[in-house]
């Protein structure tokens, strides 16, 4: 089955937020600061503008709390007289005139008394600039197994590294935006965004409304990545205040600058690696520490960190881990989620480190994931048993295999002005929310019986071209012997829709896709088919019960329950952090040139076990479009802060990669069913971004005899670090 | 705002004699990038060029290139005889932004412009272009690299265009044209470079290491004098001569010094005797 | 305000413009065609690609002014059916650079003698995608022109 909505996106019919036909309304803008921190003194209205023209609109305009419903409440809509990062909102404007509004935000000065602001989340705050209790730490976690200390004391080797990896901006291709307007006394948001039950509750609050008088509606969706999962509470908020204030419809669509400077990114991260091996290279101990910059709010840092953290070993059995993670106040814009959700970070670190191990050690860096990969039985560090009969070293052979990894690695270097590298990474991705996440959300989706006897998937999962409406369509149409034009999948209108929980985490078509599947049983089982009736029957027995029951609704439905024999401990983290891992083995092929110090990757084959591939195309796709963003990543994409605000906020100073920059991205899946997962899937999302940047490196490193620890690795810092290895080098044969 | 678009080239001189202040639209790709939020912009006077059909003319005639201020970077790409008389602008025209720039933006747009990341410009100075410029007082002739006087300085008055680029037909035995770019496409260059050798003698022209794109003296007199050279360390006093990187966005002073000695390094070792 | 007329996906087309509009600004906000896209307003993105004369070019960069008597083919005027390959391929997931990148890929199925001198990357490269890493594009213009080809 091809793209349901694809032909619709090819012909430009598609409508997304900024396309939408709208009658007698007004845009919005934001007016934001021009600090990092401080007192809000004045705000200046220029001459020259008719000010009452405007709608104008502040902190005091809130009807309830001045917060941003999220894990903590200690974001505001709208600055209350004081900021922490430079680009916080502090005022809003609507006019029916697009550039007299443009020229009105311009003529608004903020005025800042500035106070001294934490803008390196790597050197402990000094006292003045403490903001957040009594160390500027948002959050601590820590999972602990066996006795470290003891085990390094012991152990034959220990190899320490620290890496780093910068900020990384999502560049989803549709920019950030919302519509509010009033329906009667309901508040009407649509908008681009990956949760709309998370929309709705930060409305409710902040705006002191109650679910019934608060309708929030996904548009298509030009990309999220992570990026639309938080930020549109924010726009959302800013919109409807405008539009309660006005009584008019109000547009607030971000331009690409302010969407770059403004919202949300990757966080940036420093994990320092202490690792115990013996000389042939088994782990013995695995020390390891985490330090990622939160910015200026909570956000959801404490669950990025937490997520970092269960991922930061890596997929490797080892008897003695211990892993510390801080999320730390930082005046900086506050970063966010983004695919992967802090796991590419620590992946990036364990991999580059995995390989300054093997080169420490003389083993072979593919034969030393060998050695340690995890076999069925062996835990995790939090603990958790890995028995789901996946064959991990199978995983890392075929991708040896594909690559032609060993005649390669033999070969490569040598050439001109040129030299050639081959870099593997090994990983894996938890599916779904951490630990009790899931049975917290306690994920609805309905399937309901149309009169026409066609059935209705609704849920508050959403499109943003991962393809959830086909799959949806093709789970549900498989799981009831109909053709796919029989499904129809609602929009997510969250006035229509129960509440399925977010788009993230990988968790849609593994977790909700098997609610689908739930929900259309309980379908079958509410039209009283005797469990047997499905396609035709089905249809006339959906018909026959709406003549029997004209104008009512025939709703079967699903809701979350946790996987049999999974237990998770928040207070100690141990436990079963995942109901299923995706494992993948990634090898990148690079040329870089001595002249220059560009690096091209040449070749990327990416291996991955994900339960069942629900969608051929699908899946390749997403494998091949995190690739890419990964490669960017490593390799570009590189966010130029000047005190606390991204310098580059364009797109041609933040390079994102072109055609010309990826090579053909080899893709190959293997099978292992999940049991819980619809139709068998694991998560497939964020895998592919947890990868390319540790391959990519550990390929340079292989190329040059470098062991470069920080991305993204530009020409600059590569020639850098190439040419003081080199010095240093000639310094000791001296 | 106002737009005029004159259909004659008189009708245009006249008016920007008449307001000098006005500013002259070619293909737009420099002027219009984030038009919207350029609002102090917008209440400028604009002359059109586009309409002014003497303006699109590429003609290779009496020994020369002659290509009209509103000759694209695709309109070269696809010209007949441009890859054998001048491949380099054919190399540039190919790595400026990607189809959809080259297929609108103008090389005397890109002189104007006079950023010193361009990529038209160093190519054409490497052939030694003279720009043609028009206003209703009668035409001059200014070569290329006596053209810019400073940081986005040039010696065009506000009452001049821009009408024509000439560049000479010879025949080079060197040609070398070197795009440094953040990413392998539709990039700004952190280090551009344009050699040619001929009967005139040797052309370096550097972009993106000086407030302009210039030509580098220093290096065409050591390639002149047949200086020996045994690596690009060889050429950095020279460099040092002719260019003033700095660090900014999108590089390094340390940087482009570096890739810059680089690249004329290996670029010139096969062809140049003197380097070893 | 002035008065635009150009011919616009094969018909002429009459419309008032402010002069500071863009070709973007007409057909999205004036004209109602919001298939062509802005994603960046730079130059960089590609997703307001349409053809001018033939030609593609970034719909953000155009004064809308310099269109009077031109041909405007935007992401409206294409056959769904020609689209099929890309649609076949992955060559779309969001969809939000889809537009521009149909255009391109439509003009070079157009122009296949290109290709002797360009590769397909290249010729693509002015369109940004941040899904589909583009071997879906550059798989789906390549069927499209085996198609086109076999034809
Ligand atoms: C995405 C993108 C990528 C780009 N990539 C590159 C690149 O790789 N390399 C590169 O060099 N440039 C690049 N550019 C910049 C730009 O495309 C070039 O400088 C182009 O040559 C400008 O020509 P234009 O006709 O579009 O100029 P316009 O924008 O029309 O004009 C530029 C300036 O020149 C003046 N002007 C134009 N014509 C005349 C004339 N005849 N007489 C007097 N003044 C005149 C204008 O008033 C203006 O000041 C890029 C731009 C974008 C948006
Ligand atoms: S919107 Fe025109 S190129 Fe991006
Ligand atoms: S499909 Fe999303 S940006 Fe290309």
């Amino acid at each position: 089955m091809h793209r349901r909505e694809g032909l619709a996106k090819l012909t430009g019919r598609e409508r997304y937020v900024d396309d939408l036909p709208l009658d007698d309304f007004l845009w919005g803008a934001t007016v934001r600061s021009p600090a990092s921190r401080g007192r809000v003194t004045a705000v200046r209205f220029g001459r020259g503008i008719d000010w009452s023209q405007f709608v104008v609109v502040d902190s005091q305009d809130l009807p309830g709390p001045n917060e941003i419903l999220l894990i903590e409440r200690d974001q505001p809509v709208l600055a209350a007289g004081y900021v922490r990062h430079v680009h916080e909102p502090v005022l809003l404007l609507a006019h029916r005139d697009r550039v007299a509004l443009r020229r009105a935000v311009a003529a608004v000065t903020i005025e800042v008394a500035p106070e001294p602001a934490a803008l390196d989340f790597r050197v402990p705050p000094r006292p003045e600039q403490i903001q957040y209790g009594a160390d500027n730490v948002l959050k601590h976690l820590r999972i602990e197994k066996g006795d470290v200390e003891r085990a390094l004391a012991t152990a034959p080797v220990v190899v320490e590294g620290v890496y780093e990896t910068g900020a990384q901006e999502h560049v989803y291709l549709e920019p950030q935006g919302m519509i509010a307007h009033m329906d009667g006394d309901v508040l009407v948001v649509r908008g681009s965004m990956q949760c709309p039950y998370y929309v709705v509750k930060a409305l409710t609050h902040a705006l002191n409304r109650d679910e019934q008088h608060v309708r929030v509606v996904q548009t298509p969706t030009g990309g999220g990545f992570g990026g639309k999962e938080e930020y549109p509470s924010t726009i959302a908020l800013h919109a409807a205040l405008l539009a309660l204030k006005s009584g008019r419809p109000v547009k607030l669509v971000y331009d690409r600058t302010e969407d770059m400077a403004a919202t949300t990114k990757r966080h940036p991260a420093r994990v320092r690696h202490r690792t115990g091996v013996t000389r042939d290279g088994k782990l013995v101990a695995q020390d390891i520490e985490v330090v990622m910059d939160g910015g200026a709010y909570v956000t959801l840092s404490p669950v990025v960190l937490s997520r970092g953290i269960i991922h930061a070993a890596g997929p490797y059995a080892c008897e003695h881990v211990r892993i510390d993670g801080r999320a730390m106040f930082t005046n900086a814009v506050p970063f966010g989620a983004f695919r992967g959700f802090g796991a590419p970070q620590t992946h990036f670190a364990g991999e580059r480190h995995m390989d300054v191990v093997a080169h420490r050690l003389g083993i072979d860096p593919a034969e030393l994931r060998r050695r340690n990969l995890l076999r069925d039985g062996e835990r995790t560090a939090t603990g958790q048993v890995v028995n789901d009969g996946t064959d991990r070293v199978a995983v890392l052979e075929r991708a040896l295999a594909l690559a032609d990894y060993d005649k390669k690695r033999a070969a490569n270097k040598a050439g001109g002005t040129t030299r050639r590298g081959i870099g593997i990474a090994t990983f894996h991705h938890g599916a779904g929310f951490t630990g009790s996440g899931e049975v917290m959300l306690s994920s609805r989706v309905d399937v309901a019986g149309l009169p026409d006897g066609r059935i209705e998937v609704l849920s508050a999962n959403i499109e943003m071209g991962q393809g959830t409406i086909t799959v949806f369509t093709a789970l549900a149409a498989a799981r009831l012997g109909l053709t796919p034009d029989d499904v129809v999948v609602a929009e997510a209108d969250t006035a229509r829709v129960p509440n399925s929980g977010p788009t993230v985490a990988s968790r849609t078509s593994m977790v909700v896709g098997r609610l689908v599947e739930r929900a259309c049983d309980d379908l079958r089982r509410r039209v009283n088919t005797g469990g047997r009736g499905k396609g035709e029957g089905l249809k006339r027995a959906i018909m026959d019960w709406h003549r029997a029951h004209p104008g009512g609704r025939l709703v079967g439905s699903a809701t979350y329950e946790r996987p049999p024999g999974i237990a998770w401990d928040d207070h100690t983290y141990t436990g079963d952090a995942y109901g299923a891992f995706a494992w993948a083995a990634y090898i990148a092929e690079v040329e870089v040139d001595l002249r220059t110090y560009t690096t091209r990757v040449t070749d990327f084959v990416a291996v991955q076990e994900i339960g069942k591939v629900l969608h051929e195309t699908f899946a390749r796709g997403q494998v091949q479009g995190g690739v890419a963003q990964g490669i960017g990543w490593a390799l570009l994409e590189d966010c130029k802060w000047q005190d606390g605000a991204m310098a580059n906020a364009q797109l041609t100073n933040y390079l994102i990669p072109t055609t010309e920059d990826l090579p053909p991205i080899r893709v190959a899946f293997l099978e292992n069913p999940y049991p819980h997962g619809a139709q068998g899937a694991k998560g497939l999302g964020e895998l592919p971004i947890d990868g390319p940047a540790p391959a990519v490196l550990n390929a340079v490193a292989d190329a040059l005899g470098v062991e470069p620890t920080t991305i993204p690795l530009t020409p600059e810092r590569l020639m850098e670090i190439a040419e003081r290895g080199a010095r240093n080098a000639e310094q000791r044969r001296q | 705002m106002t737009v005029h678009q004159p259909g004659t080239l008189r009708e245009a001189l006249d008016l920007i004699a008449g307001k000098p202040e006005a500013v002259p639209v070619a293909g737009a790709t420099d002027l219009l990038v984030h038009w919207p939020a350029r609002v102090a912009e917008h209440d400028r006077d604009y002359v059109d060029l586009s309409r002014i059909a003497e303006l699109k003319a590429i003609a290779f005639r009496n020994g020369e290139l002659m290509l009209g201020a509103l000759a694209t970077y695709w309109d070269v790409i696809h010209a007949g005889r441009m890859k054998e008389g001048f491949p380099l602008l054919v190399a540039a025209a190919r790595q400026v932004g990607a189809v959809q720039i080259q297929a609108r933006g103008t090389w005397a747009g890109n002189i104007v412009n006079a950023s010193p990341a361009a990529d038209g410009v160093p190519v054409l100075m490497a052939y030694d272009a003279v720009v043609v410029l028009a206003s209703r007082a009668g035409q001059e002739e200014v070569p290329l690299d006596r053209f810019y006087t400073g940081y986005k300085q040039t010696r065009r008055r506000p009452d001049q265009l821009v009408v024509a680029i000439r560049i000479p037909w010879r025949a080079h035995d060197v040609a070398v044209f070197e795009k440094v770019g953040g990413r392998r496409a539709q990039a700004i260059a952190k280090v551009g470079l344009a050699i040619a050798h001929s009967a005139a003698g040797w052309r370096v022209v550097a972009a993106s290491v000086a407030p302009t794109v210039r030509r580098c003296t220093a290096i065409e007199r050591l390639l002149t004098d047949g200086t020996p050279v045994r690596g690009p360390d060889d050429l950095h006093p020279a460099i040092e001569r002719d260019v003033t990187p700095i660090d900014d966005l999108r590089s390094t002073a340390a940087y482009r010094k570096t890739v810059m000695a680089r690249l004329l390094y290996d670029d010139l070792r096969g062809v140049c005797p003197a380097f070893s | 305000m002035i008065t635009l007329a150009f011919t616009l996906n094969g018909a002429p087309a009459t419309v008032e413009i402010d002069p500071a509009d863009r070709l973007l600004d007409v057909l999205r906000e004036r004209l109602g065609l919001t298939g062509t896209k802005e994603g960046c307003g730079e130059g960089e993105c590609g997703a307001c690609t349409v053809w001018l004369d033939g030609l593609p070019v970034n719909s953000c960069l155009v004064p809308a002014y310099q269109v009077r008597g031109a041909r405007v083919h935007t992401v409206e005027s294409l056959d769904p059916a020609a689209l099929e390959p890309l649609l076949v391929h992955g060559a779309t997931q969001c969809g939000a650079c889809t537009p521009g990148v149909a255009m391109t890929a439509c003009w070079i199925v157009g122009h296949p003698e290109i290709l002797a001198s360009h590769s397909l990357r290249e010729l693509l490269a002015g369109n940004l995608c941040r899904c589909t890493g583009y071997d879906g594009i550059v798989a789906g213009v390549q069927a499209a022109l085996d198609a086109g080809a076999r034809a």
